[in-house]
């Protein structure tokens, strides 16, 4: 798959360009600028309902839509692959409702709406990541009242997130949690990057693109300004690590890239592959050949989407 | 026994008062604590002790009267100035409150470690072996074997677990330290030994305590002087073994017969 221009070159009749109202829009574009003010605090906003379920991404989607502008370039990854149904059914609402272009290239893409993943391309300045974020609260599983949690993120008292880490060191030796890693951001306000694995934590510190977070059912909004320093909470005899992987990926043969298991066969074959489609498919149009190329089925090379 | 405090008090209360509607919850109590020194507030059900030591812990706001409260760097501050987060802070470092619900008082889903812990890491201590090694040595101290570091106060009897709020409480070597009826709700043994815990770390830490307790052996056992308290008003004070053996008004002598007779 690569960038194209939709069929129809104005929004289907009956929608306002990328769905949301233009109050509605520049609702969420004001509690995103002041997102970007206060660099991991969460802003409040009207939340719409949007013609899909939550779960799938509404937040995120509002934050597109109130951002897209006619000459973008749309990329929509979940899970770092631009072919589940979840990334492909958002791409086409866009395609339909704003008829914006879509690309699966991270480097055309000056939107890309993510969950679970930052591309392994170092995004660059212009360019806006959206991460669809369910639950926004770092502090909500040690203290579940509202109330309190804003006043513990207001006097920036943290020590419980350290309590959360000391409790997985206390339990597994080491820190175990391994997704929503808890970061500081610029030096302030703590903060759940959304389901990403921790491998991608160190690329949010000083990323050249903008940031931006929504939940939908939460009604929040949150932002990283371009360039702003994050840092992954640990202790000094227990630093941050990110995940590390044996062997290469078995397609492409990238290393230090963050890779999925995939089962091949109902027999138990299992191989290690990139999570980020577009950077595996690019590395394999580029020569690169990893260990168990040549046996994977079609359907994990990407092939068929070609066809 | 009181010959070696500072001159300066360190919590000074002045005609505090506090109204639920129209109901009194205590009126006019004024007193000075000293460091080192340990006040037992005493008196019936409804006299007031609660409402005192909530509004003493800044957890309920007066409808009059002050509170100053000397700071470490030596300067006394009137509690109702403080920010929210000045407050906070005195909370979870110079200030301690062992209450009678442990479950108010600790993290029930958090190892003991973690409890242990929590003020510490509040305060920027980001060395897991060093906080490990702390609460290590707090269970030690409170007599809760060390092996049970990681288990949770779920699993804890009545007894450990106000140790264990002891332990959690003290980490930060508070200089003030409230309790609400520690011991009560326990076995008469595990009182005994828990008493004995409290007035060991009580003396060697040098801590100021103010302990509310319907239990006038609890008071005789711990603390320097006593308050009586009914509906609400204190209504005689002085030094422990003054009230007690020779109690001047006929209320707190009704209060020590009936200790006696018991
Ligand atoms: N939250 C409250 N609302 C109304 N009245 C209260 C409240 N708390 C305490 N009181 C009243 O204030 C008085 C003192 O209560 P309290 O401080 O709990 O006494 P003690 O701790 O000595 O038993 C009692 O008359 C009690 O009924
Ligand atoms: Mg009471």
């Amino acid at each position: 798959m690569s960038t194209h221009v939709s069929a129809a070159a104005s929004p289907e009749a009956g929608y306002n360009f990328a769905y949301l109202d233009e109050q509605t829009k520049r609702m969420i574009r004001r509690a995103i600028l002041k997102a970007i003010a206060i660099p991991g605090y969460q802003v409040p906003f009207a939340s719409r309902e949007m013609p899909m379920p939550y779960g799938w991404g509404t937040g995120g989607v509002q934050v597109t839509a109130s951002i897209l502008g006619r000459d973008d370039v749309l990329k929509v990854i979940d899970q770092g692959s631009d072919d589940t149904t979840n990334a492909v059914s958002i791409r086409k609402f866009f395609e339909r409702t704003a008829s914006v272009r879509t690309t699966t290239h991270t480097r055309e893409a000056t939107v890309i709406q993510t969950r679970h993943r930052i591309p392994e391309e170092t995004l660059r300045e212009g360019q806006v990541i959206v991460y669809q974020v369910p639950i926004p609260e770092p502090l909500r599983f040690l203290e579940p009242r509202e109330t309190e949690t804003r006043k513990l993120h207001a006097l920036a008292e943290y020590g419980l997130m350290h309590v959360k880490l000391y409790e997985d060191i206390a339990r597994h030796g080491h820190i175990a949690t391994t997704y929503a890693y808890p970061v500081e951001v610029a030096g302030r306000y703590i903060m759940d990057p959304s389901p990403t694995p921790k491998f991608d934590n160190p690329k949010m510190h000083l990323m050249a693109a903008l940031q931006l977070f929504g939940a939908g059912r939460e009604k929040r909004i949150y932002a990283i300004p371009p360039y702003t320093e994050v840092r992954s909470l640990d202790f000094e005899d227990h630093p941050f690590r990110i995940q590390t992987f044996k062997d290469p990926c078995a397609l492409c043969a990238a290393t230090g890239v963050y890779l999925d298991e995939v089962i091949m066969d109902d027999r138990g074959g299992r191989m290690f592959v990139c999570s980020d489609s577009d950077f595996c498919e690019e590395r394999r149009s580029a020569g690169h050949r990893g260990s168990m190329l040549a046996d994977a089925p079609a359907a994990l090379t990407g092939d068929s989407t070609h066809a | 026994m009181l010959n070696d405090l500072p001159d300066a008090p360190l919590l000074s209360v002045r005609d505090l008062t506090r109204y639920y509607g129209e109901r009194i919850g205590c009126a006019d109590v004024s007193f000075d604590l000293y460091e080192g020194e340990v006040l037992a507030v005493v008196g019936e059900s409804g006299s007031g002790k609660s409402t005192l030591l909530s509004l003493l812990a800044t957890e309920l706001e007066a409808s009059a009267g002050s509170i100053r409260y000397r700071m470490r760097d030596g300067i006394a501050r009137d509690l109702a100035t403080l920010t929210e987060a000045e407050r906070r802070l005195l909370l979870r470092t110079d200030w301690g409150f062992v209450r009678q619900d442990s479950t108010q008082g600790l993290r029930m889903s958090v190892s003991a470690g973690g409890n242990i812990g929590e003020r510490l890491m509040a305060v920027g201590a980001r060395h897991y072996g060093n906080i490990r090694g702390t609460s290590l040595d707090w269970l030690g101290r409170v007599e809760i074997d060390r092996g049970r570091i990681d288990d949770i106060p779920k699993a804890f009897s009545g007894g450990m677990r106000q140790r264990l709020q002891i332990a959690r409480n003290l980490v930060t070597h508070p200089r003030l330290v409230f309790m609400d009826e520690p011991t009560s709700g326990l076995d008469v043994s595990v009182q005994a030994r828990l008493l004995d815990l409290i007035r060991g770390l009580v003396s060697e830490l040098g801590l100021a305590v103010i302990i509310v307790t319907h239990d006038l052996s609890v008071a005789r056992l711990l603390s320097h002087r006593i308050m009586v308290m009914k509906g609400g008003r204190v209504i005689e004070a002085g030094l422990t073994d003054r009230v007690l053996d020779d109690p001047h008004q006929p209320y707190t002598q009704l209060l020590v017969s009936s200790v006696l007779a018991a």
